[in-house]
């Protein structure tokens, strides 16, 4: 049996590992793989609790993080595509129209 | 039928709706038929009721017609409710009679002008207005007609609107008749808080309490200069009849009815001589139970009305514009039924407003037909010897000319004699004022004879003093065959309305004539039939004989009987003497009048009389130019420019000074935002773990 503490540890690791991608990647679908990675870890997290306390809520959560991230996955890629065809670069820093 | 009163007051507003709408595109033909059915129906049914229900008129039935509740709001309620009682009756007689054939005039007159539609929209929401006005069974509702019929003058006085002249004088009816309007909204408000109740009579079907039988109930206040500021019913009573002053133009706000004659004949006719100046006396009389409760508000509505029938008869001999002449007459005419009303004979008051109405109407569309004729020459300079050319006219008008000089056995006579007969015998005024009063309406009756022979002997008789082949001034678009030629008759649509109204002004005196008159003999039917509606102090007189009859009943009822015979045979020796004294007034007047100015007919008359008074030059010094000067100096120059406008533009540059600061947060890099957020949410969870 594995003890809750180290899923924990585990999901922080991702998720660092995640936000810090975002931080410091300029490629979109880096940025992108990032994001996914950080909910992921939330669902470890999700997941790990939900057995450890025996209450399935969590679980059912998790199914509808998946679900949100397949769509919002639809719709990013969808933007990324049309940033390159415009652009033709994939460097969220060239993307900078909003700015004063 | 099941509404007739309704009715009565919508067939003018579908009129006025159709023309509105799509007259634009309708032939002359077809807006004067819808027009002049529309108030044909009205006028029908009018009488149609009047004659149904005349006997139980006569003993003071209220006819109600309740259509919906308009406001009920807390104790305050007002409905949109019909009431013909005998005082509405007679007036949406004579509203929809007259003003069916002024329609008809109209038809004529105004024939070829582009605005054909717009002129008959508006002369039927008039009248729809004005019988709104009429029938109202409560203040408010009272109040809605009341506007209306001011918004509709404004409208047919600007009719030109292309002029400049008929703007100003639109516009300065509406800004004077405003302040008149303000003393009337605030009379009504101080009755609403004293009677609780804005509706005129008790009625038990929808438990509706009645300001007027509020006042019956109050004892009467003093007659004394400090009962108007007590806040009680003669506060109430001036406040109306401050309402009054504007709307039937009496001093000091008389000032936009003369200007009111740049509307086209047909309007001065209808709304500035015939009915809608009449409103005041309308409601001052409805609310005559309040007035006979306030003696100081009597006392001051008797001397304004003479005191305007004599200062507007005056101006009148002095002007060279026909319709002028005939403006001020009409301000002088408003005085007598105001001088009727002061001395408590509101009957005599009314029967003045039934009778001038005819006679007026038709001085006003004869000197329309003058004016048609003339090729729309006013000037009555420019006049002279017009019998000739206008037969039809100088006959109807010479009708007008005698009923409203007094002559005896015209309408005229018999309601302007009433009223003088009224006010000497008047009591309950101080001092010798009743015989006062009753000098100052005979010498009017004097002035007015003398003008009003000017006018005939000016316009009809003596020298032609125009030029048949002059180019004369284009008052609108007629066609070009009006432009050229000698005076000519009008057509029959005029001359008909001139005929009809002249036959009114004969005969609409004998439904009144007075008592005194007669003997007796021929029974007084007008106040007669007026008597419910009105609230007398002779019934309160009578009320007290009665008592007084009866503590002396063991006298002989012989003895009392011929008492009472001989006081009713003075009384009546008393009128026959005083109509003697008014009609030489009025030969005198109308034999002044002919020999001065057949002999010198361009007299120049005094420069005070011809500028009337200097008034509306006293007025702009005293009121317009302060208010002028204030609002440009001090509301623009100062409180708009620096203090309003300050702090608008003040608002703006704060709103661009944080922008400017803020919008260094927006840098347009995604990853900038991912650090404030990720720094946030860092704080947060920061916070959280510390605390």
């Amino acid at each position: 049996m594995v003890p809750l503490s180290w899923y924990l540890a585990l999901s922080a690791l991702l998720f660092t590992i995640g936000a810090v991608g975002v931080f410091i990647k300029r490629n979109a679908i880096t940025i992108f793989l990032c994001i996914e990675l950080m909910l992921n870890a939330v669902n470890l997290t999700f997941v790990a609790l939900s057995g450890f306390f025996g209450d399935v809520g969590g679980q059912l959560f998790v199914f509808i993080v998946m679900t949100v991230a397949a769509a919002e996955a639809a719709v990013g890629l969808a933007i990324i595509i049309s940033i390159f065809r415009n652009r033709e670069s994939l460097n969220v820093d060239d993307v900078d129209a909003m700015k004063l | 039928m099941k509404y007739p009163l309704a009715t009565i007051i919508l067939a003018p507003l579908i009129g006025a709706a159709i023309l509105g709408l799509f007259g634009k595109r309708m032939s002359e033909r077809v807006i004067g038929w819808i027009a002049c059915s529309t108030v044909a129906v009205s006028s029908i049914l009018a009488f149609y009721l009047f004659f149904n229900h005349a006997s139980t008129l006569e003993q003071g039935d209220k006819h109600y017609e309740y259509l919906f509740t308009w406001i009920n709001v807390g104790s305050f309620r007002a409905d949109a409710s019909l009431m013909l009682d005998s005082l509405s009756a007679i007036y949406i007689l004579f509203i929809t009679f007259v003003g069916f054939w002024i329609h008809v005039f109209a038809t004529g007159y105004m024939r070829g002008d582009t605005g054909y539609w717009r002129f008959f929209a508006y002369m039927n929401i008039f009248m729809f207005s004005m019988l709104t006005l009429v029938l109202a069974d409560n203040f408010l509702l009272m109040f809605v007609g009341w506007e209306g019929v001011g918004l509709c003058s404004y409208l047919l006085i600007g009719y030109y609107f292309q002029k400049d002249f008929a703007n100003d004088a639109a516009k300065k009816a509406f800004i004077v008749n405003r302040i008149g309007d303000l003393g009337f909204a605030l009379g009504v408000m101080l009755l609403f808080t004293k009677a609780g109740t804005i509706f005129y009579f008790d009625d038990p079907a929808r438990g509706i309490h009645g300001a007027f039988n509020w006042a019956m109930a109050q004892t009467a206040d003093p007659l004394a200069l400090s009962a108007i500021f007590a806040g009680g019913i003669t506060t109430i009573a001036v406040l109306l009849f401050v309402g009054a002053i504007g709307k039937s133009a009496q001093l000091p706000l008389y000032v936009w009815l003369p200007d009111a004659m740049a509307g086209p004949t047909p309007v001065s006719a209808l709304i500035h001589a015939a009915t809608m100046v009449t409103a005041g006396v309308y409601m001052v009389s409805r609310a005559s139970s309040i007035y006979i409760h306030a003696p100081t508000a009597m006392f001051i509505i008797a001397i304004v009305g003479a005191a305007t029938a004599l200062f507007a008869a005056t101006i009148g001999l002095a002007q060279w514009d026909i319709k002028k002449v005939l403006a001020y007459s009409t301000i002088s005419q408003l005085g007598y039924m105001f001088l009727a009303c002061g001395v408590g004979a509101f009957g005599a008051g009314i029967f003045h407003v039934f009778t001038h109405a005819f006679f007026k109407a038709l001085l006003f569309l004869g000197s329309g037909s003058v004016i048609v004729g003339m090729h729309h020459e006013q000037d009555m300079r420019k006049m002279g010897g017009l019998k000739k050319y206008m037969p039809l006219t100088y006959a109807t008008m010479l009708v007008g000319w005698l009923a409203i000089s007094g002559v005896p056995l015209l309408s005229g006579f018999f309601s302007k004699d009433e009223i003088l007969y009224r006010s000497f015998v008047a009591e309950g005024l101080p001092d010798s004022w009743a015989k006062i009063l009753w000098f100052v309406g005979a010498i009017t009756a004097l002035v007015t004879a003398v003008y009003m022979t000017r006018l005939m002997v000016l316009t009809f008789w003596g020298a032609e003093r125009f030029k048949a082949s002059e180019p004369v001034l284009e008052a609108h678009s007629t066609p070009a065959e009006h432009h050229a030629g000698p005076p000519r008759e009008s057509p029959r649509s005029m001359v008909l309305p001139l005929i009809v109204l002249a036959a009114g002004a004969v005969f609409a005196g004998y439904l009144g004539v007075p008592e005194g008159l007669s003997g007796g003999k021929l029974p007084n039917y007008f106040e007669r039939l007026l008597e419910p509606s009105i609230a007398s102090s002779e019934v309160m007189k009578i009320k007290e004989a009665a008592r007084a009859q009866r503590a002396r009943d063991e006298e002989s009822d012989v003895r009392v009987l011929t008492r009472q015979a001989t006081e009713t045979g003075d009384a009546h020796a008393l009128e026959r003497t005083l109509t003697g004294v008014s009609i030489v007034f009025a030969l005198a007047g109308i034999g002044i009048g002919w020999v001065w100015f057949n002999r010198k007919p361009l007299w120049e008359p005094p420069r005070l009389l011809e500028e009337k008074y200097y008034v509306d030059e006293v007025y702009d010094a005293a009121l317009v130019q302060p208010i002028k000067q204030g609002s440009i100096n001090v509301l623009w120059k100062f409180i708009d420019v620096h203090v309003i406008d300050g702090a608008v533009n003040g608002a703006g540059h704060l709103a661009s000074l944080l922008g400017t600061g803020l919008r260094y947060l927006q840098s347009g890099l995604a990853r900038s935002y991912v650090a404030v957020l990720v720094f946030g949410a860092l704080l947060l969870i920061a916070y959280f773990v510390i605390r």
